[in-house]
């Protein structure tokens, strides 16, 4: 396909680990951390790691939005289907994610609830109109990258008059999630999560652009390089910060040219800024509640917010005590630290979140990790 | 959850839709949030709808980079073979 075999070339990898071998200084350890899931899943799918000099030390951050989604919000899912009767549409990662006593829409799917995975938004308006009768409810998680198709849904339905279709909004936001971690007393003060630079994400920054990230690079004088997906542009990008670090420069710099622009897509954030307002705070998962980092719908489109559409009764849902998931994605620790990795908590009965999407951290190191070499 | 695909556009259809070719298959997708498209565009697809355009001359630039450094390499590699030659 074009636009993916060209940066998936085995002998150009090589060449450009051979490129990073050479720039790194023998003297330093540098610590990257890659923000999103998308890269995650690439570093390991692609043995990324195998490449790399020993003193390039990868840190995998919370850039998956199944993983950083909080039990209390996968209970409410459920409770609409289960306790309010909805039709509720979700997208498949979301289907396996424990909430309360390792329930999971799948579970509740399998006692009869009526919940349908869906590939896209569309899918659950086109189920509300078929089913005129019934509430349909679509459970709306993700990035920047996930927004604009729910903020177009949301336009759609009010302009059709889809009077039984609400969206149970999850959405959230990468900026304040970098701002979280790198305020967090694990980074600035215990030195607990030595963080020499982001690879910034590929897919939210085609929409929001490689502008917002000049304030941590300026704030917090961490260089921040935007890659792509594939890996090439994963290594490109880790040879791009080794040579800021090595010069002692703090700037932004886009791998990604070929998707992402400095102001990104205006149609996309125009319309998110016209649906969508900031909540004040938002729990994630691992994080806590971090301030400024959720989206809730305008009480414009309020007919078409699940949240005030139907009463839901607040979850205490808490973690599995023996669960890493919350340490692995602050990158305190690594899934192979976690007492049920693997064992336990597998992708298939997985007991933590960051087990359940291919992108979270655990699940790229229990598929691809056992091939490392190191 | 935030991955997504290169399609090429095949044909512009009303409401905001497009077919677009997905390494053979062929899929009718949302061109809503794209200002500006033509046939034979690639945009990133996610979730049934198109993020971006791709822009080609961009794509290429970068490809360049990673050949550039590779090819400066080479040429410092044959360098040093060249001056180990002279020097035997």
């Amino acid at each position: 396909m074009k636009y993916v075999d060209e940066y998936r070339d085995g002998k150009m990898a090589k060449q450009i680990a051979e490129n990073i071998c050479q720039a790194v200084d023998a003297d330093k350890v540098y610590h990257f951390m890659e923000f999103c899931g998308g890269h995650t899943h690439a570093i390991f799918r692609y043995g990324i790691p195998d490449l790399l000099p020993e003193n390039i030390k990868m840190i995998h951050g919370p850039g998956c939005p199944v993983c950083i989604l909080p039990i209390a919000r996968i209970d409410s899912a459920i409770e609409l289907a289960v306790e309010h009767g909805v039709i509720l549409c979700s997208y498949g990662d979301m289907m396996r994610v424990p909430g309360s006593r390792r329930r999971s829409l799948l579970k509740a799917k399998a006692e009869g609830a009526d919940i349908r995975m869906v590939y896209s938004c569309s899918d659950a308006l086109t189920i509300a109109k078929d089913n005129p009768d019934k509430q349909v409810v679509f459970f709306a998680i993700g990035f920047e990258t996930t927004t604009p198709p729910t903020a177009l849904i949301i336009q759609l339905a009010e302009k059709q008059q889809v009077k039984n279709f609400s969206v149970f909004c999850n959405h959230v936001l990468t900026p304040s999630a970098i701002s979280t971690i790198l305020e967090s007393p694990e980074v600035r003060d215990m030195g607990l999560v030595p963080l020499d630079g982001f690879i910034g994400p590929a897919h939210v920054s085609t929409i929001i652009g490689s502008q917002p990230y000049e304030y941590f690079s300026q704030e917090y004088q961490k260089p921040v390089v935007i890659a792509g997906f594939e890996p090439l542009d994963v290594l490109q990008a880790i040879l791009m910060l080794v040579q800021q670090v090595n010069n002692g420069t703090a700037t932004v710099e886009n791998e990604f040219t070929r998707a992402v622009t400095p102001n990104g897509n205006e149609k996309a954030k125009s319309l998110v800024a016209d649906i969508f307002e900031m909540r004040r705070e938002f729990e994630w998962r691992g994080l806590g509640l971090v301030p400024y980092s959720g989206l809730r719908i305008k009480a414009k489109y309020a007919e078409f917010d699940a949240e005030k559409r139907f009463t839901l009764t607040p979850s205490k849902g808490k973690d599995n005590k023996a669960c890493e998931c919350p340490k692995i994605l602050r990158g305190v620790k690594t899934p192979k630290d976690c007492k049920l990795f693997g064992t336990k908590c597998t992708p298939e009965n997985p007991v933590g979140s960051c087990m359940v999407s291919s992108e979270g951290a655990c699940a790229a190191y229990y598929s691809y990790g056992r091939y490392q070499l190191k | 959850m935030c991955l997504a695909i290169p399609v090429k556009v095949e044909k512009i259809l009303a409401d905001d839709t497009a077919i677009v070719d997905i390494g053979g298959v062929k899929k009718e997708i949302s061109v809503a949030l794209i200002e500006d498209l033509a046939i034979g565009d690639y945009v990133i697809m996610h979730v049934g709808y198109a993020l971006n355009k791709i822009d080609p001359e961009e794509a290429i630039k970068t490809l360049a980079l990673f050949n550039e450094m590779g090819v400066l390499e080479q040429a410092i590699d044959d360098h040093k073979t060249h001056d180990h030659k002279v020097q035997e």
